[in-house]
């Protein structure tokens, strides 16, 4: 039998180190943490279209993340989705004319809102909605415009 | 004989089988308190498998066992675990656990049903170790041992609880002389000392019988022979004295049946 | 024997085996509770069957973890989706390679060296000489075994799919010249910790408890002599992965498949 404490140290070590690699997973691969810092203050958008737009998806401005998508919700009054985003709150300078517009990040990527900041003094605060808003671009019906588009004009000539 | 108090172990029409192989057909035996009683048999014939039936770790086709009054196989799984620790048995290999130490091997059983302090642990595995001639030896490691000294080791651990009983799996196969002869006189003393009852389960013929007061002799399932090792010796049964003096033929031929030599010889069949 | 007899032969065989594995299970469950009381057993088993892996699940999980990075990032330049190189390498690790790789990796190491050992201690009739003591072998032997396997198991793969990562982010960030920042900030907006890590660890527990099992019981079930102990250990690392790469499937299937 091996050293008892040898023995003992060893499998301190290997628990230790099973518990600092499922740390490491929770926190730095995943987004548990995201979680923790969804607090913020929060705005709503409807879109008419969100496309795939997830929980937890980047709310960003110029390209900078400041906030997660919180909660989506389906208005049956208008018949538009309602997208609920915390805000980080140590930006709380977005003024109130701000737009949202669902982006991809590059051809295929994910999709994230981004907002456009516009040119009001005051500034959006929590359970303020965002009015200006522009759907997710549906790459669907963007080709079927076109093919549609081009059947048309070539039944014209 | 007759009467029932001096009986340690009594089998009564004992049938075994296994699969369609019968290894037992109806055998009695009455093994007295306080004696060598030796089971012998040419190999195969099941004597380990005596054992493991005496002990409880297979169940009887027919028959019954009893062991100081308990049918072994009507007893519950607790019940039958605390007759086991007062019966010893040491296996053909030894069987001692090749992750202990000799000390932690013979301490093994004290440690596990006596609840004794550790001092107190240490002073019986010593005295047992020293009962067999191997104090000396009680930091070493299992793979370290002869076969003879990992049997002294093995019975130095049956021993530990002071049971009532020992069984013995064939103790002398593959012994040198010398260490034939400590086993020989190990079992006989300690029966004497420890005031145990021995069972011996062997097909080494002189060296069982200088020790045994009782010897039973089995062959395909049955007793063919019975009696002191002075009686058997000159048994009536021809199959049983070949077997005692080790004649190379009699009843149980030197051959196994085949065809005639002399035809099988001659015929073509089979040649290239 | 006519090919039906042989056909029921061989059914009837395997219908007994079953049973007795998973009557073995249950007494070896059953012995559990009692091993509270006596953790050095459980220590030093957790030393021979989790510490005595670690090597190999850590020099494997860097390996794994760098061939994706490469990988991943030849497949995905192509679509200048390079920057998405942390996702795929951390979800193919924390969903499926960690806990399969890591388990296949398991029953060969531990596995095959609990079979080895349970079938030699069969073999030299230990383990009867532990019931002729009245000791009960399934409780003393085989149960902290087992626990130390199903504990082991989870942690192993953690560490696999840890160092997996940063084996990926070596080939990728390191090597490759991925954007640092990107790299880890869209591994974390996409793995999500109950969706991906959580399921992960809940299949390498369940591959723990069908390893060990497997392992222990083929070992217990062995033939006692030396071949039958080597056929024994074969049959754990073949049945075992064949047992870890089915339920990964149906895992999978019931974890993501509502998605």
């Amino acid at each position: 039998m091996q050293n008892t404490r040898l023995v003992e140290t060893m499998v301190g070590v290997f628990i230790a180190a099973g518990a600092a690699a499922l740390l490491m997973l929770a926190m730095k691969v995943s987004n548990l943490n995201a979680f923790s810092d969804v607090e913020g203050y929060e705005v709503t958008a409807q879109f008419e279209n969100i496309g795939g737009l997830k929980v937890l998806s980047p709310v960003s401005v110029g390209g900078v993340r400041i906030g997660r998508v919180s909660a989506i919700d389906f208005d049956q009054e208008d018949y538009e989705a309602v997208v609920t985003m915390a805000i980080n709150p140590q930006y709380d300078r977005l003024p109130v004319d701000t737009s949202a517009s669902i982006f991809t990040s590059g051809l295929l990527g994910e999709q994230y809102i981004g907002f456009e900041p516009g040119g009001e003094e005051r500034f959006l605060k929590d359970g303020d909605q965002i009015t200006l808003t522009q759907s997710a671009m549906v790459l669907e019906q963007i080709i079927g415009q076109f093919i549609f588009s081009k059947a048309s004009e070539g039944g014209g000539e | 004989m007759s009467n029932k108090k001096d009986n340690l172990v009594e089998v009564r029409g004992l049938t075994f089988k296994f699969g369609s192989r019968i290894i037992f057909d109806g055998i009695d035996l009455d093994l007295q308190r306080g004696k060598v009683t030796a089971i012998m048999g040419p190999s195969g014939t099941g004597k380990t498998t005596l054992l493991r039936l005496i002990g409880g770790q297979v169940r009887p086709s027919g028959g019954a066992i009893s062991v100081d009054g308990h049918e072994v196989a009507r007893l519950t799984r607790r019940e039958l675990f605390e007759l086991r620790k007062r019966m010893g048995m040491l296996f053909q290999s030894g069987a001692l656990l090749t992750d202990l130490s000799v000390f932690d091997n013979v301490a093994f059983p004290l440690r596990e049903h006596s609840g004794l302090p550790e001092a107190m642990v240490r002073d019986l595995v010593l005295m047992k170790l020293e009962a067999v001639g191997l104090r000396g030896a009680q930091r070493l490691m299992p793979s370290e041992l002869s076969g003879g000294m990992a049997r002294r080791v093995a019975l130095a651990r049956a021993i530990a609880l002071d049971p009532m009983m020992i069984m013995y799996d064939e103790p002398f196969t593959g012994q040198d002389p010398i260490s034939m002869g400590v086993l020989v006189k190990l079992i006989r003393d300690l029966n004497e000392v420890l005031g145990l009852t021995s069972i011996i389960v062997s097909h080494d013929v002189a060296e069982t019988a200088a020790i045994a007061d009782y010897i039973y002799v089995l062959s395909q399932g049955k007793v063919v022979g019975e009696g002191t090792p002075d009686e058997l010796h000159h048994a009536n049964s021809e199959w049983v004295r070949q077997f005692m003096q080790g004649m190379p033929d009699g009843p149980v031929p030197f051959h196994y049946p085949a065809a005639d030599y002399a035809q099988e010889l001659l015929s073509r069949e089979g040649r290239r | 024997m006519s090919f039906f007899q042989q056909l029921g032969h061989h059914a009837l065989a395997a219908f007994q085996r079953l049973g007795r594995a998973n009557l073995f299970l249950w007494t070896v469950l059953v012995g559990v509770p009692g091993l509270l009381f006596r953790l050095r057993l459980l220590i030093q088993q957790l030393f021979a069957v989790g510490v005595l892996s670690l090597v190999i699940i850590v020099v494997a999980g860097l390996f794994v973890g760098m061939v994706l990075g490469l990988q991943g990032y030849y497949t995905l330049v192509d679509f200048g989706a390079e920057e998405s190189l942390g996702v795929m390498v951390a979800l193919s690790l924390v969903r499926e390679l960690g806990p399969v790789v890591a388990a296949l990796l398991f029953a060969g190491r531990a596995g095959s060296a609990l079979t080895a050992e349970i079938g030699l201690m069969k073999t030299t009739e230990q383990l009867s000489g532990m019931e002729m003591m009245a000791v009960d072998p399934l409780k003393r032997v085989i149960a902290p075994r087992f626990v130390a396997g199903v504990l082991s198991m989870p942690l192993l793969a953690a560490i696999f799919s840890a160092v997996g990562v940063m084996g990926g982010y070596v080939a990728g960030v390191t090597l490759l010249g991925v954007d640092e920042g990107a790299f880890w900030s869209q591994m974390q907006g996409r793995v999500d910790f109950h969706e991906d890590i959580m399921n992960g660890v809940i299949k390498s527990v369940v591959f723990g408890v069908v390893v060990t099992w497997i392992a222990l019981f083929e070992g217990y079930d062995a033939v006692p002599t030396s071949e039958g102990v080597s056929r024994a250990t074969t049959r754990t690392v073949v049945y075992a992965s064949l047992a870890v790469l089915g339920l990964d499937f149906v895992l999978t299937a019931l974890m993501f498949g509502e998605v």
